[in-house]
């Protein structure tokens, strides 16, 4: 193959990767705090693009994005107060199905209150057709603002976690819960940040990635399997892992295309992730300590 | 205890037939097809409930075993061999009384499996799948577990969507009718709806009568033994690997069971019935009806499944599922059956106390 | 008192003779319609159309009369729904006949079921084995895909196109348009380079596109009724592809056109005239009924007419016409669908026969392109 092709292959892998990756991120966050798998993360991404594309209509597009990351994390307290605050300590499959439930429900709503059509944001610079040439290759512009917001995520939770008090106190959480109530951490509320500060982060995804796909009602779902898939295989825990393993699983599949019918692309990677989680159940760049300990 | 369980089984056997005279009596017989369709579904749920209750297994990809079924037989009982008649393996399998010859979609003749052939096939297949599956994903736990299983069903799901053979997405059609025995055939016709309903619930009965004396022998709690604490277990001398190994190939049994008699029932199947929205489902039914409880997942998988096919719920269906799987995870975590009301409300009222304050 | 008490007596027996006309007994028509689930931008606005044309019939008095009853039944595109629901319709409802599926899978599922119940079901779905082999109760309003293939591979040729890429979605109708366009394309000298076939929820196809620039075709041919074909379209113009694109007449929903925004400009596609109704000439057979159509949908539900919406209203109108021809019963109504001649919808005009239980030609077609973000006629 050129180079040219494999470059171009590249970047649709990068773009697929950058929606991976922080729907991964997404999930490793309230996974640090609580040891919950959100399977509700997908929707946090779908309510963001649905929410900023009726914004839109009446403020312009930065504002509506900031609203509508705004109402996600409002709609992310929201499911923490109602559904996982009070449990006392429920065990993993518990957790699974509740946040399984949850997930149904705000896709039905998103159905009862914007109906079942498509819908996109406009793009942030350029439209539909313009397209950037950077060395033989050509890429939206929309694809580079995408990846800029998944580093400007991963720098912003980077420089969260390790300096600031908060950030610290959720990494406390996460290593260990007793201890860290026991130091007078208040827990309960890092657990509600947590959910807020994954909504946040998947409704801001959901915005940037909208004009490139398109956004429904039922979009949620794939999401949160990929998602899962991109969080286990980078290793549960791992917020760097995540994104590494979104754009790996991004890069695998387009490539996989160039090699094999594109009706197995999704199998492909799934199937990766079976033969890592074989050999390695802790993940490609997870901790087996840590993932034996999250697991009991 | 023996006398319990074949009790229980029995009484289980009396509501049936009740349902089916007061259908009857009430002038509803068409009651009965979606009865029937929500037994096949009722297979999974049943097998799943063992899994996920005793051997404490979660599987989020277990659709995909009613799929491998129903597929298998789907496919064996329309797939045409006419123009490999000369071949060996053919003429091999027609001299077994395998094939059957039948009329195709365009009035032509066609030779297929012999439905019973098929099934056989379907079970044997999804034994060897599950086997061979088990055996990595059960050393997995928790989330790890979950994911492993989603896989499979995705793989599963993508398979049978890119086959051109099984017919894509559109699926597998004019699957004919399974002749179980003289007489009595599985298959859509309103003649034979009573017969079908019956023989539907009696696989349910069969079942439930496998599985609770499986639960109730020292297979039974060596798994709950699992389920409580694995570790205990195997100190104990419990074979841990093997009993979870042989719960999830006897739960993958039942659901390709389910689904090659709904196949015939519904003459063909389609690609959705591996996917992720219906295991999902049936973990939730799982979840709803009580995980330890086979009797409260029967119960739910009927009543809800029913429900769901009758459309009482129309466009909100999903919606409802969601709601009421919430619900009763939040406020009845052991299932339906074994709801405390006192406790429920004990709980919330402590946990709204207790709320915002740290710690 | 007593004259009063004849009078009352004699009124009461004169109101008893003369019990209103109109109060007989409701036609009932079902509908298996995907509303909900991954087929809803089908079943959605089918059954609003539906409800909106029977709200409207039954205001004008119903049909000679009798008031119609639709029993819309949501099967969220699981053909195991859809055949629970068709026995339900039949036999607890006892429909009269059935509007629906609106996906090609339902519909082969429930065909036999519709058979056997001898039920007419007029499938909006648009797979061409729902009436090849016919049945005699099973009816087809949707253009058969190879009519559409045909258009397009005529355009082709006359362009001068010899090669090119194709893409279909993983579901029914993209596998009938790959069968279709297989079977057609070397009769046009067309040769098909690559073949790639997409998941319908796909959020990105920077890929397919790729594989379709380095086989260097001439032209891109993209098979889908879902959304995800403007992303296609999107992707094939960011990575630079120039060469022209044609799509499917599932691309006939200006919601599509609108998700592609500028890179639909010049997608060319055949589709049935309703999606451009407002440009139709005057004289044209099809003009009163697509802008009626349209105007009534668009001021009542908010949203643009797409020709998904259309085969709702063929059905539907079609079965009015044969059973105010035939009366309510249901041989004479069958004969009488068989029979119609010359019958406006929106998808064309229908010439049904006991062999022919679709009724469409190819001139139910017109090649239309995206202009200005607006669908136009594609002119010579």
């Amino acid at each position: 193959m050129q180079l040219e092709l494999v470059l171009q292959y590249l970047v649709a892998g990068l773009t697929y990767g950058t929606i991976y990756a922080v729907v991964g991120v997404g999930f490793n966050i309230i996974y640090n705090t609580t040891g919950i798998i959100n399977f509700a993360q997908g929707e946090f991404v779908m309510l963001g693009g649905m929410t900023a594309v009726t914004l839109h209509r009446f403020v312009p597009l930065p504002l509506a994005i900031a609203g509508a990351v705004a109402v996600t994390m409002a709609a992310g307290a929201l499911v923490e107060a109602t559904c996982i605050r009070w449990l006392e300590k429920p065990s993993v499959l518990r957790m699974i199905i509740i946040t399984i439930g949850v997930s149904i429900l705000i896709r039905e709503l998103a159905l009862v209150s914007w109906g079942e059509s498509v819908r996109a944001l406009p793009y942030f610079t350029g439209n539909e057709v313009s397209s950037l040439t950077l060395g033989g290759v050509h890429v939206s512009p929309q694809v580079l603002w995408s990846l800029a917001t998944c580093v400007l995520i991963v720098v912003f939770l980077w420089f969260f976690f390790q300096h600031t008090s908060l950030g610290r106190q959720m990494r406390a959480c996460a290593a260990n819960r007793d201890a860290a109530a026991l130091c007078g951490i208040a827990t309960k509320n890092l657990v509600t940040l947590s959910f807020v500060l994954s909504a946040g982060i998947g409704a801001l995804a959901g915005c940037v990635v909208s004009p490139i796909t398109y956004t429904a009602y039922n979009i949620g779902t794939g999401l949160a399997i990929k998602g899962f898939t991109v969080a286990i295989l980078g290793g549960l825990g791992s917020s760097m892992g995540a994104v590494g393993a979104g754009f790996l699983v991004g890069v695998l599949e387009a490539f996989s295309v160039s090699l094999m019918p594109a009706a197995y692309k999704d199998a492909i990677s799934v199937a990766v992730l079976l033969a890592i989680l074989f050999l390695r159940p802790s993940g490609l760049f997870g901790s087996g300590a840590a993932a034996r300990l999250k697991t009991a | 205890m023996l006398g319990s369980r074949y009790a229980r089984v029995a009484l289980f056997l009396a509501a049936v037939v009740a349902v089916q005279l007061l259908a009857h009596a009430a002038e509803k017989p068409f009651f009965l097809t979606q009865l029937t369709m929500a037994a096949y579904y009722t297979l999974v749920a049943a097998g799943l409930s063992l899994l996920m209750g005793y051997a404490g297994q979660i599987s989020l990809g277990h659709a995909a075993f009613f799929a491998i079924g129903g597929y298998a037989s789907g496919y064996l009982t329309t797939v045409d061999l006419t123009a490999r008649r000369e071949g060996p393996l053919v003429a091999v399998l027609a001299r077994l009384h395998v094939l059957v010859p039948h009329a195709d979609l365009y009035g032509g003749e066609a030779l297929s499996f012999h439905p019973w052939a098929a099934f056989a096939v379907a079970v044997v297949l999804t034994l060897a799948v599950a086997w061979l599956i088990g055996v990595p994903v059960l050393k997995l736990k928790g989330h790890y577990l979950a994911m492993a299983t989603l896989g499979f069903g995705t793989i599963v799901y993508s398979i049978l969507l890119a086959s051109e053979s099984l017919g894509a997405a559109d699926g597998l059609g004019s699957v004919p009718p399974f002749p179980l025995l003289p007489g009595i055939s599985v298959g859509g016709g309103r003649a034979a709806r009573v017969a079908n309903y019956y023989v539907a619930w009696g696989l349910v009965a069969l079942a439930l009568l496998v599985l609770s004396s499986l639960v109730e022998s020292r297979v039974g709690r060596a798994l709950r033994a699992i389920h409580g604490a694995e570790d205990a277990a195997a100190s104990m001398g419990v074979d841990v690997a093997r009993y979870k190994l042989k719960t999830f190939v006897l739960s993958a049994v039942l659901a390709a069971v389910g689904g090659s008699f709904l196949t015939h029932f519904n003459a063909g199947i389609g690609p959705a019935e591996a996917g992720v929205m219906k295991s999902v489902r049936y973990v939730a039914i799982v979840a709803v009806g009580g995980m330890g409880s086979l009797w409260g997942t029967v119960a739910t998988s009927a009543v809800l499944t029913f429900l769901s096919l009758r459309g009482y719920f129309g466009t909100l269906d999903d919606a409802v599922f969601g709601a009421v799987l919430i619900a009763v995870m939040l406020f009845s975590p052991d299932g339906v059956l074994r709801f405390d009301p006192r406790g429920a409300l004990r709980t919330a009222r402590d946990r709204l106390r207790g709320s915002g304050v740290a710690g | 008192m007593k004259t009063l008490r004849l009078a009352a007596a004699a009124a009461l027996l004169a109101a008893a003779f003369h019990a209103p006309a109109a109060e007989q007994e409701p036609l009932k028509v079902g509908a298996l319609l995907s509303v909900t689930g991954p087929a809803s931008f089908l079943g959605a606005p089918e059954a609003r159309t539906l409800e909106m044309l029977v709200e409207e019939l039954n205001q004008k008095g119903g049909i000679d009369g009798r008031k119609i009853q639709l029993v819309v039944k949501d099967t969220a595109g699981d053909p195991a729904k859809a055949v629970s629901f068709a026995k339900q319709l039949m036999e607890e409802d006892k429909v009269f006949a059935i509007v629906g599926p609106a996906t090609s899978g339902e519909t082969l599922a429930v065909k036999p079921i519709a058979e056997e119940g001898k039920t007419l079901l007029l499938s909006c779905a648009a797979a061409e084995v729902i009436v090849n082999p016919v049945a005699s109760h099973v009816f087809k309003v949707a253009p058969k895909d190879g009519y559409a293939a045909e258009m397009i591979f005529r355009r082709m040729k006359k362009m001068g196109i010899k090669r090119i890429g194709f893409l279909s979605s993983n579901t029914g109708f993209g596998k009938a348009g790959k069968d279709q366009v297989e079977k057609l394309a070397p009769g046009h000298g067309v040769e098909v380079a690559v073949s790639e076939v997409y998941d319908k929820a796909a959020t990105d196809l920077t890929a397919e596109v790729t594989k379709l620039k380095a086989a260097n075709v001439q032209a891109i041919l993209n098979w889908s009724i879902e959304p995800a074909q403007a992303i296609v379209i999107k992707n094939a113009r960011q990575i630079g592809l120039t060469i022209p694109i044609f799509q499917s007449h599932g691309f006939a929903n200006i919601q599509y056109a609108k998700a592609a925004g500028a890179a639909a400009e010049g997608v060319m596609f055949p589709a049935s005239r309703i999606v451009v109704a407002d440009s139709l000439a005057e004289k044209h057979p099809q003009k009163a009924v697509v802008a009626s159509y349209k105007k009534a949908y668009e001021s009542r539900y908010k949203e643009d007419v797409s020709t998904f919406g259309g085969h709702a209203y063929d059905a539907l109108m079609i079965l009015v016409r044969a059973v105010k021809e035939a009366g309510p019963d249901r041989e004479k109504v069958r004969v009488a669908l068989e029979g119609t001649k010359g019958f406006v919808g929106t998808a064309g005009v229908f010439n049904l026969s006991a062999a022919d239980h679709n009724g469409l030609a190819l001139d139910a077609f017109e090649m239309l392109t995206v202009r200005d973000g607006k669908f136009a006629v594609l002119g010579e």
